[in-house]
C-alpha cells in the first residue's frame, strides 16, 4: 500500500516547527521586532494561493467570484510582502556596531 | 509550464531560504543578508507559481496589477511608519495575512477545479477540513489583529472589556466551530461555509477585547503566531511545501515570543488569554496608598551625580518613546561617553510595547547595539554602577517583584535597579504604572526623583553637564 501523500506534507509540517522551535530560540532578544516584521512578510507566501485563484478565470472573462476573492488576496498579501521586507530591511539597517567618529 | 515536481522542489528552496531568513536574524550582523535570503524565497515562489500555471493571458496581467498596487502601499507605509508604531504596523500586517487566507479559501472553495481540490460541492474531503482550519484561524487572526490595531493605535481604548458570561459565551462559540467544521465537511454545504467564517471572526473579535493595554505584546505574539498556523492551514490545501514550512516556522516563532513576553511578565499565558489584568487593581492600590517622603531633585543634581560616576547604567522604558526622548537621551550618553563614564543600557523584556521594541528605539537614535543589553546580561551589574539613570520605565524597576508575595507583580523579573549606589528616576509625577501598583523604589534613600517631561529633564542635565 502506498502511503497517502497527506503524511509527507505532515511530516514537513512537524519537522519544520522543530526547526522553527530551535532557529527563534536562537534569535538574539534584540532583534525581536524585526523576527516579527520577518515572518508577517515570509507568511505573505499565502499570495501563490491567491494567485492560482486569480488565474483561475478562462480566456474569455478574467473575472469570476473566486478570481475576484483571488485578486484581493493579491494585494492584501503584496502589501505585507512589500511592507514586511522593507520595513525589516529599515530597521536592520538602524542596527550599527560601534559608532562611527562624527563629521 | 513547468512540471509539478520541478515546481515542488523550488517550493522546498523557497522554503529553506525562508529558514535562512530567520537564522540571519541571530546577530545583528547576519541580519541584513538573512532578509536578503527572504526576498529572494519570495521572488521564487511567485515565479514559480507563475509557471507552474503557464498562463499568461490578460489574468496575468490583472495579477501584476495587483501586486503593484499592494506593493506600492505596503512600500509607502514601511518607509513612513515611525518606529514607535511598530506594534500597530505589526499588528495591521498580521490582520490582513488572515484576511488574505480567508479570501483564498473562499477562492479554493467556490472553484475547486483551479487548485486542482476536486468539483464544487463535492471537494475531496481532506482538502475541506484543510481549508476551513485555515480559514477560521485566517478570520480569528484577522478580527484579533483589528481589535489590537485599534486599542494600540488609541482608537479603542486599552481597557479590558469584560462582561458577564464572556468565558462561557467564548466556550459555547469555540465548540460551535468544531461542530460546524464537522457538519460543514459532511454536507459540502456552503451556507455552512459562509457561517463558519462569520463566527470565527466574531470570535477574533471576543478572545481580544477582554485582553487590557499592558497586555497588548503577548496578543500581538500570539496573533503573529495565529497568522502562521492559518498560513500552514492554506499550505495543507494547496499542497504547498514553501507554505507549509513558513506556517510552521512563523507560527513557532509567534509562540516562543508570547511565551517569552508571559515570562517577563510573571503571568500564564491563559491568565493573559482570559483577560481582564489591570482593570481591579486600582482599588486596592488606593486604600493602601501611604504618603511617604520622597527625595526630589533638578537637572544640575542629576548632572552632577552623573557627573562623578564612572559607570551608569540606563533603564529605558516606553515612557522615553511617548516623550520622544531617545535622541535627547542618546546625546546626554554623548556627553557622559566625553568624560570617560562607562554607560550601558539595560533592557527589560517587556520594556516596549511589543518584542524587541525598545531595542529598536534605541537604534533608531543611533545607540550602537553593543551598549545594549538584556536583563540577565546586565543585572548583577547593578551592584558594581554607581548610577542608574531610569526614563520612562516603572513597574520594571520595582523591588516589591522580589520581596511582597502579595503584589500582582510579585515573581515578575525585574531590574535590579536598587543595588545601584544612587538611582536617578526620570517621571512625571509619582502616579504608578501599568500594574496599577506604587513602586518602592521612589521612597528608597538612594533615590533621587526628577519631576519633569523625559525629554526637557534629559536635554537640561546635558547642559549641566
Amino acid at each position: 500500500m502506498e502511503i497517502d501523500p497527506l503524511i509527507f506534507r505532515l511530516s514537513i509540517f512537524i519537522l519544520s516547527i522543530f526547526v522553527g522551535y530551535y532557529v527563534v530560540w536562537s534569535v538574539t532578544p534584540s532583534l525581536h521586532t524585526p523576527l516579527m516584521s520577518v515572518t508577517n512578510a515570509i507568511s505573505s507566501v499565502i499570495i501563490v494561493g491567491a494567485i492560482i485563484a486569480g488565474l483561475s478565470g478562462d480566456s474569455k472573462s478574467v473575472f469570476n467570484t473566486s478570481s475576484i476573492f483571488g485578486f484581493l488576496a493579491i494585494a492584501l498579501a503584496a502589501i505585507n510582502i512589500f511592507g514586511g521586507f522593507l520595513v525589516t530591511q529599515r530597521m536592520l539597517a538602524m542596527y550599527k556596531k560601534k559608532k562611527k567618529e562624527k563629521q | 509550464m513547468i512540471s509539478q515536481n520541478l515546481s515542488a522542489i523550488f517550493y522546498l528552496v523557497s522554503g529553506v531560504l525562508f529558514i535562512l531568513a530567520l537564522r540571519g536574524l541571530s546577530s545583528p550582523e547576519t541580519s541584513r543578508q538573512g532578509n536578503l535570503f527572504g526576498i529572494l524565497g519570495m521572488i521564487i515562489a511567485i515565479t514559480v507559481t507563475f509557471f507552474s500555471i503557464g498562463n499568461f493571458s490578460s489574468g496575468f496581467v490583472f495579477v501584476l496589477i495587483f501586486i503593484l498596487i499592494g506593493g506600492s502601499i505596503g512600500a509607502f507605509i514601511a518607509y513612513k511608519i515611525p518606529m514607535t508604531a511598530m506594534p500597530e504596523l505589526v499588528a495591521g500586517f498580521h490582520s490582513l495575512v488572515g484576511l488574505a487566507a480567508v479570501f483564498v479559501a473562499i477562492a479554493a472553495f467556490l472553484n475547486p477545479t483551479a487548485f486542482n481540490l476536486g468539483l464544487p460541492g463535492n471537494i475531496k474531503l481532506g482538502s475541506l477540513i484543510e481549508m476551513s482550519i485555515g480559514a477560521a484561524v485566517g478570520a480569528i487572526t484577522f478580527s484579533g489583529s483589528v481589535i489590537a490595531f485599534l486599542k494600540l493605535q488609541g482608537i479603542m481604548s486599552g481597557s479590558p472589556i469584560t462582561f458577564k458570561g464572556q468565558h462561557p459565551l467564548n466556550a459555547v462559540i469555540l465548540v460551535s466551530i468544531v461542530v460546524i467544521i464537522y457538519l460543514l465537511c459532511s454536507t459540502q454545504s456552503s451556507n455552512l461555509f459562509w457561517i463558519l467564517l462569520a463566527i470565527s471572526f466574531l470570535i477574533g473579535f471576543l478572545l481580544i477585547i477582554p485582553i487590557g493595554g499592558a497586555d497588548m505584546p503577548v496578543v500581538i505574539s500570539m496573533l503573529n503566531s495565529y497568522s502562521g498556523w492559518a498560513a500552514a492551514g492554506i499550505g495543507f490545501t494547496l499542497e504547498n511545501t514553501a507554505l507549509i514550512i513558513t506556517g510552521a516556522l512563523v507560527g513557532s516563532s509567534g509562540a516562543i515570543l508570547s511565551y517569552i513576553m508571559c515570562k517577563g511578565m510573571n503571568r500564564s499565558f491563559f491568565n493573559v488569554i482570559l483577560g481582564g489584568f489591570g482593570a481591579t487593581d486600582d482599588v486596592s492600590n488606593k486604600q493602601t496608598k501611604e504618603q511617604r517622603p520622597v527625595k526630589s531633585g533638578n537637572a544640575d543634581d542629576a548632572a552632577f551625580l552623573m557627573k562623578n560616576a564612572s559607570s551608569v547604567i540606563i533603564v529605558p522604558g516606553y515612557g522615553m518613546a511617548v516623550a520622544q526622548a531617545q535622541h535627547a537621551l542618546r546625546e546626554m550618553v554623548d556627553t557622559l561617553k566625553k568624560n570617560d563614564i562607562k554607560v550601558s543600557y539595560a533592557i527589560h523584556p517587556v520594556a516596549g510595547r511589543m518584542p524587541g521594541h525598545m531595542n529598536v528605539l534605541l537604534a533608531e537614535a543611533n545607540v550602537p547595539y553593543d551598549e545594549v543589553f538584556e536583563l540577565e546580561e546586565i543585572n548583577n551589574d547593578f551592584a558594581n554602577a554607581d548610577v542608574a539613570f531610569v526614563i520612562g520605565a516603572n513597574d520594571v524597576t520595582n523591588p516589591v517583584a522580589k520581596t511582597d508575595p502579595q503584589s500582582p507583580i510579585y515573581g515578575m523579573p525585574v531590574l535590579d535597579v536598587e543595588k545601584c549606589k544612587s538611582v536617578l528616576f526620570v517621571k512625571r509625577s509619582l502616579s504608578p504604572g501599568y500594574a496599577g501598583i506604587d513602586n518602592d523604589l521612589f521612597y528608597k534613600e538612594n533615590t533621587l526623583m526628577l519631576f519633569a517631561d523625559a525629554k526637557k529633564m534629559t536635554e537640561d542635565i546635558t547642559k549641566n553637564l
